[in-house]
């Protein structure tokens, strides 16, 4: 707008009271509704925090459903993509912005070879964000990778 | 731009904002709101799935037989206890009372029925796992039905005979059984109890076990039917019009439950529970023993004979996946209780697991004062909700009753 005055008068500006509002709305609604972190990273494969393996989680059902216990599959691999067999894992999770774990206690229940372990027990009690936490222990010591979900 | 445009832009768009946010017209759903009311409605509930631990939970003739013992005070201590003495039919299987009365008072408040079925837990603690199990628990509590193993054994072949052994098979010789032997009840009893063969005690427990069934089989019959709520919520879901389906004040209330109050962070899925369990601060009953809820009970489901993992379970080598992957401690379960559907909650007070709170009004207050737990750690924070707020979330309370007047079976 080339002929927009420099000086704003007070009147001039009324219009941006409105946007103040939705604004001011806007986050109120948010905190409310408590919505996970706009950059989540949703990817269902990681590698363990100081980069000793790959862990993937294979949910086998889209979307994850709330209340229904799940049987999942949980896949191990080394840097160099080779499978990381007879792995000691264990795996949990809980929703950060509740302070609170998973209704259940999951376990690794077998061993089905080539990299790839059944867990058993996975549940979700309420719709948000959750987090999984898998700690793989093999040759190369013990790692973790935190998976983010939203359900 | 002139002055003038510039000052009609303002009012345009601050009617705009104020239409949005202060909901001056008809209120307009987010799409994230719209998910969670979905999510709610009875339509989402999927069907009953089959209870792997009890094979005749769908029959029936089960659910028959089950009807007839719910309802017979024979089985008790003094001829006149019943299931349905707590659990009435046309007060949705509760009786209004802070703590529920059979042979003597119980320290809990009596659980509504609809929609259990779809509990992996029961009791406020959920120290049972099932339906049937939590079913036998009553029949040999002193203070509710007072009846004991051998009795309703003896009851259940004089005068159940046939109907059983066509579900169970033949029962046991019983004639020469003691009139009253349980493992939990009198001394005599627990006495006349150990003194049976391993295998009379068996074969009775196989006798109480199958009661509990078929009594399970008619409460898997009880299930929650279609509230207000669920007509607005499937005609939103749907796109249709929603005029004149919740008043403005549930309206706003529901707003309210699905996000300032945080409800559903328990109450969720169209039975309005997580079927999990949660410190919320409720206060403690003066005068009872201390009740350490979710904490104790796990223990006890796990040592239950009447578990799934039992040797009176029906389930195969698969199932029971709710009790082998249990969260079995951790001080979020010390006194956390099991949240209660909500449906037809509004005409069901006193509220909580003692009847601690009148009123739904004094639920809400609870909830928006969020006060310390007098054990473990309360999950709750305070909502600061305003008065108004908190009369529009009892006002949505509301449209959770069924549509069809009463609510028995």
């Amino acid at each position: 707008m080339p002929n927009m005055p420099k000086s704003k008068s007070p009147l001039r500006l009324l219009w941006l009271l409105p946007v103040a509002l939705i604004g001011v709305g806007g986050i109120g609604v948010a905190a409310m509704m408590q919505p996970p972190p706009a950059d989540l990273d949703l990817s269902l494969t990681h590698p363990t925090e100081h980069g000793l393996y790959v862990g993937a989680l294979e949910p086998g059902v889209s979307p994850i459903p709330v209340g229904t216990m799940q049987t999942w599959t949980v896949s191990v691999t080394n840097p160099d993509g080779t499978p990381l067999e007879h792995a000691d894992l264990s795996i949990d999770g809980g929703m950060p912005q509740h302070g609170h774990g998973l209704p259940t206690e999951p376990q690794v229940t077998e061993d089905l070879g080539g990299g790839r372990y059944k867990v058993e027990g996975m549940k979700f009690n309420m719709p948000g964000w959750w987090t999984i936490t898998l700690k793989v222990s093999g040759a190369a010591g013990t790692d973790s990778a935190t998976f983010n979900l939203t359900l | 731009m002139r002055l003038p445009l510039l000052v009609a832009a303002g009012v345009l768009s601050t009617l705009v904002a104020g239409w949005t946010i202060f909901d001056l017209g008809k209120p307009a759903w987010s799409p994230a709101e719209t998910k969670l009311i979905a999510s709610l409605s009875l339509s989402a509930l999927p069907k009953l799935p089959p209870d792997p631990s009890n094979a005749v939970g769908d029959d029936p003739a089960a659910a028959a037989l089950g009807r007839a013992l719910f309802f017979d005070t024979r089985l008790s201590g003094n001829g006149k206890v019943a299931c349905a003495s707590c659990h009435l039919p046309d007060r949705q299987f509760q009786d209004g009372t802070p703590r529920a009365t059979g042979m003597g008072k119980t320290n809990r408040r009596t659980m509504p029925i609809a929609g259990t079925a779809y509990s992996p837990w029961l009791f406020w603690d959920g120290r049972r796992d099932s339906q049937w199990a939590q079913a036998l628990g009553p029949l040999e509590s002193l203070v509710e039905h007072g009846a004991d193993r051998t009795q309703i054994a003896r009851l259940v072949a004089a005068n159940y005979a046939v109907d059983y052994e066509t579900l169970f098979g033949p029962l046991p010789e019983v004639t020469a059984l003691p009139e009253h032997a349980t493992p939990l009840g009198t001394d005599a009893a627990k006495t006349a109890w150990t003194a049976l063969p391993e295998q009379q005690r068996d074969a009775v427990n196989r006798v109480f076990a199958n009661v509990g069934k078929a009594i399970a089989a008619f409460e898997r019959t009880i299930n929650p039917r279609p509230s207000r709520f669920d007509a607005f919520a499937d005609a939103l879901v749907a796109g249709r019009d929603t005029s004149g389906l919740l008043t403005r004040l549930e309206a706003d209330g529901l707003r309210l439950f699905v996000g300032k109050a945080e409800c559903t962070k328990c109450h969720n899925g169209p039975l309005f529970t997580d079927q999990h369990f949660h410190n919320t601060g409720v206060p403690a009953v003066a005068g009872l023993p201390e009740d350490q809820g979710r904490i104790i009970a796990t223990a006890q489901a796990l040592a239950d004979p009447f578990n799934c993992l039992g040797a009176y379970s029906d389930a195969g080598p698969g199932d029971c996946a709710e009790l082998r992957y249990m969260d079995r401690d951790g001080e979020d379960l010390v006194r956390a209780y099991k949240p209660p559907s909500l449906r037809g909650v509004a005409v069901r007070p006193p509220y909580m697991h003692a009847g601690q709170f009148g009123s739904l009004a004094a639920v809400l207050r609870h909830y928006n004062e969020a006060p310390a737990a007098p054990g473990g750690h309360s999950e709750l924070k305070p909502l600061a909700m305003s008065e108004t707020e908190l009369t529009a979330l009892e006002a949505f309370l509301g449209t959770l009753n069924e549509t069809r007047v009463g609510g028995g079976q």
